[in-house]
């Protein structure tokens, strides 16, 4: 069976401003228990590529410049 | 970063300690500071600064036994009874009688507890007959103070690689590991004389009433991995027919919390705003009153914390809020909820295995030995129940010292080349495909089906009809899993670990026909407990068919005495009527 790309809405958010991926930081993709962050090769910058999140919020707390908010993700908000 | 490409490498070491999280920091610290010469791995599936259950912090030691509060022999006896007498007391007593030290260890690791205005540590009781719960309202530097010692003592730690089997050798014996890199789905093959299992609880058995795969309650990255390796390696896994089944805030993944919340006042009421338990230390017998009230008329049920005062509730909110479960702040702020205006409403968790809150686990003794010469597990993981993050801890030190002499002892157990082949084609299946179905969908599914027939209360027929499905699952998790990038595959690897649990845990619920553990195992057409025929442990292997095999395993003999009039001390959890209208 032939695999659809079906649309999801993502809980964790980075403010592309603020985040500092594209000067080398790699910390809350580091520090993902879950694995789920990436660097996007677009932008530089950091974003949530796998909708798999415990909302535990290392990625936020470890963050150096504020850039990341954890929200609860919708199914269960 | 996650393109599949191929490659093996192998290292060896004295002692392998898998998993990160509470118990594998503590077992290798432990083992280097026994042995300095001793070469010791530590392997995390994440990253070590932030991985396992304790990944934000903790809130709390739930099962302290501090001098003037409480003795081991007492609480001994008190775990004994919480877990219906299903207890082989010599690694519980052993616990007991250590425990305070590793308190102090950690107090000087920098990690603080709450003490009172003479300077002693500030004990809570939350049980239902002693006092045990030791606050920790700065416990968000856990994992901080944890990784400052792995420096210190120089463990070599190994992040974002996957333990996918144990090796062992001719002779049974633990030969090491095969791991898979979570980025690049490069082999490692690690050989070890010793190995240590600290992979957390199967927390992603059940699945959450909101639908969400990643919603559990414990840290999603434990799907059991460690409940299957030790199967596969031929260990003894005891009671996993006692289920973890917890109360929670209803679609928040965090505990309600009776032990932060229940010294100040607060307490689980039902849709009238009253007691209905004594006492909200979290055992299969109170959670079957909870699932009665749930049921009833008087349901749903609450946490009751609006009848304090003001500044009180802000009290508990700044350690709610702040360690263990940071986003619970938000989850109410969305909602407009407000401990201080309202009850706020709880749910019960999904299934899963965990000793750490009930006695699924691996098999060991009090040297965390599991029944395999070499093995070790410690944590969620490993049987000794109830052992919660001090436990983990505990038992992580324990196997820390014990595998650091066993090797000593030992040289390398022999590898089987073929194995490592063989293995290599296992893990790499779901990617050798153009298209199938993804690992999502079958996680969905098994876990679903999960819900739907293991679910206490248990029925033979609904458990039955598990397994045949899990079958069919399996058929497609075999022959049709596809996995398109190293990520993926580490999630088509965890589902595997999670069909392995549900088979383990419909085999077991089977096995024991009788009724124990309240909710956990409360068996409709065995009603009651059968003390002739299974006060006793119950031991899943694997059998030579490939499915699991069941044995008994009789109760070590006491070491602390329960009297008669004790026994059923756990039972009498429901406040009577006339009472509650008091």
């Amino acid at each position: 069976m032939p695999l659809a790309n079906t649309a999801t809405s993502v809980p964790v958010v980075v403010d592309e401003v603020k985040c500092i991926a594209d000067k080398g930081c790699t910390v809350c993709v580091d520090v993902c228990p879950l694995d789920v962050l990436r660097i996007s090769d677009l932008t530089g910058k950091a974003y949530m590529k796998y909708d798999e999140c415990w909302y535990c919020m290392p990625c936020e707390a470890d963050c150096p410049t504020g850039a990341v908010t954890v929200n609860i993700p919708y199914l269960l908000k | 970063m996650d393109e599949i490409r191929s490659g093996i490498s192998e290292v060896q070491c004295d002692v392998l300690v898998i998993g990160g999280g509470t118990a594998g920091p503590m077992a290798a610290i432990r083992a280097r500071k026994k042995n300095p010469k001793a070469n010791v791995i530590l392997l995390e599936k994440a990253n070590v600064k932030r991985s396992g259950a304790i990944s934000m912090g903790m809130d709390g030691l739930n099962n302290t036994v501090i001098p003037g509060y409480a003795t081991p022999e007492q609480y001994t006896k008190e775990i004994t009874i919480a877990n219906d007498g299903i207890v082989d007391q010599a690694a519980v007593y052993k616990y007991a009688q250590n425990c305070y030290d590793i308190i102090q260890e950690l107090d000087r690791f920098g990690i603080r507890f709450q003490k009172n205005q003479n300077g002693d540590y500030d004990v809570k009781k939350v049980h239902h007959i002693g006092t045990y719960v030791l606050p920790m309202p700065n416990g968000e530097t856990v994992k901080k103070a944890l990784y400052r010692q792995l420096k210190r003592e120089r463990v070599l730690i190994s992040n974002r690689f996957m333990a996918t089997r144990l090796l062992t050798g001719k002779d049974g014996r633990v030969a090491g590991a095969i791991c898979v890199n979570t980025r690049s789905a490069e082999f490692l093959v690690i050989r070890a004389k010793a190995v240590i299992l600290c992979m957390g609880a199967a927390g992603r058995l059940g699945l959450p009433t909101s639908g969400y795969l990643y919603g559990t309650y414990e840290n999603a990255a434990n799907s059991g991995d460690g409940y299957a390796m030790a199967y596969h390696a031929g260990a003894g896994l005891a009671n996993l027919e006692c289920y973890q089944i917890n109360p929670l805030i209803k679609d928040y993944n965090g505990p309600a919390c009776a032990y932060v919340a229940g010294p100040f006042g607060g307490y689980t009421a039902n849709n009238e705003g009253r007691r209905f338990i004594e006492c909200d230390y979290w055992s299969g017998q109170m959670m079957q009153e909870f699932y009665n009230e749930l049921q009833s008329g008087k349901g749903p049920v609450f946490l009751k914390l609006n009848h304090l005062a003001p500044e009180t509730v802000t009290e508990i909110e700044r350690v709610l809020h702040i360690v263990e479960r940071p986003t619970r702040g938000r989850f109410h702020s969305n909602r407009g909820t407000d401990y201080k205006d309202e009850m706020i409403e709880m749910h019960i968790s999904e299934i899963g295995f965990c000793s750490g809150h009930s006695a699924s686990g691996v098999y060991v003794d009090e040297n965390a030995r599991t029944t395999v010469a070499g093995l070790y597990a410690a944590g969620d993981m490993a049987s000794v129940p109830h052992n919660y993050m001090l436990g983990a801890f505990t038992n992580g030190a324990f196997a820390g010292e014990d595998a650091v002499d066993f090797v000593k002892e030992v040289d390398y157990a022999d590898i089987d080349a073929e194995a490592i082949i063989k293995e290599q084609e296992r893990v790499l299946a779901p990617t050798q495909r153009a298209d199938g179905i993804p690992p999502n969908q079958v996680e969905y599914k098994a876990r679903r089906l999960v819900n739907d027939y293991l679910q206490p209360p248990k029925v033979t027929r609904k458990m039955q009809l598990a397994q045949r499905r899990f079958e069919e699952v399996r058929d497609d998790m075999n022959n049709a899993m596809v996995a398109r990038d190293s990520h993926e595959l580490m999630r088509a690897l965890e589902v595997q670990s999670i069909l392995d649990c549900a088979d383990m845990a419909a085999a077991a619920s089977l096995y024991r026909t009788e009724s124990r553990w309240g909710l956990y195992h409360n068996r409709v057409e065995y009603p009651g407990r059968d003390n002739d025929n299974w006060f006793c442990h119950t031991i899943l292997t694997k059998g030579p068919d490939g499915k699991p095999a069941h044995a008994k395993k009789p109760i070590a003999p006491y070491i602390i005495e329960i009297e008669e009039h004790e026994r059923d001390a756990y039972y009498k959890q429901r406040i009577v009527a006339s009472e509650a209208a008091e």
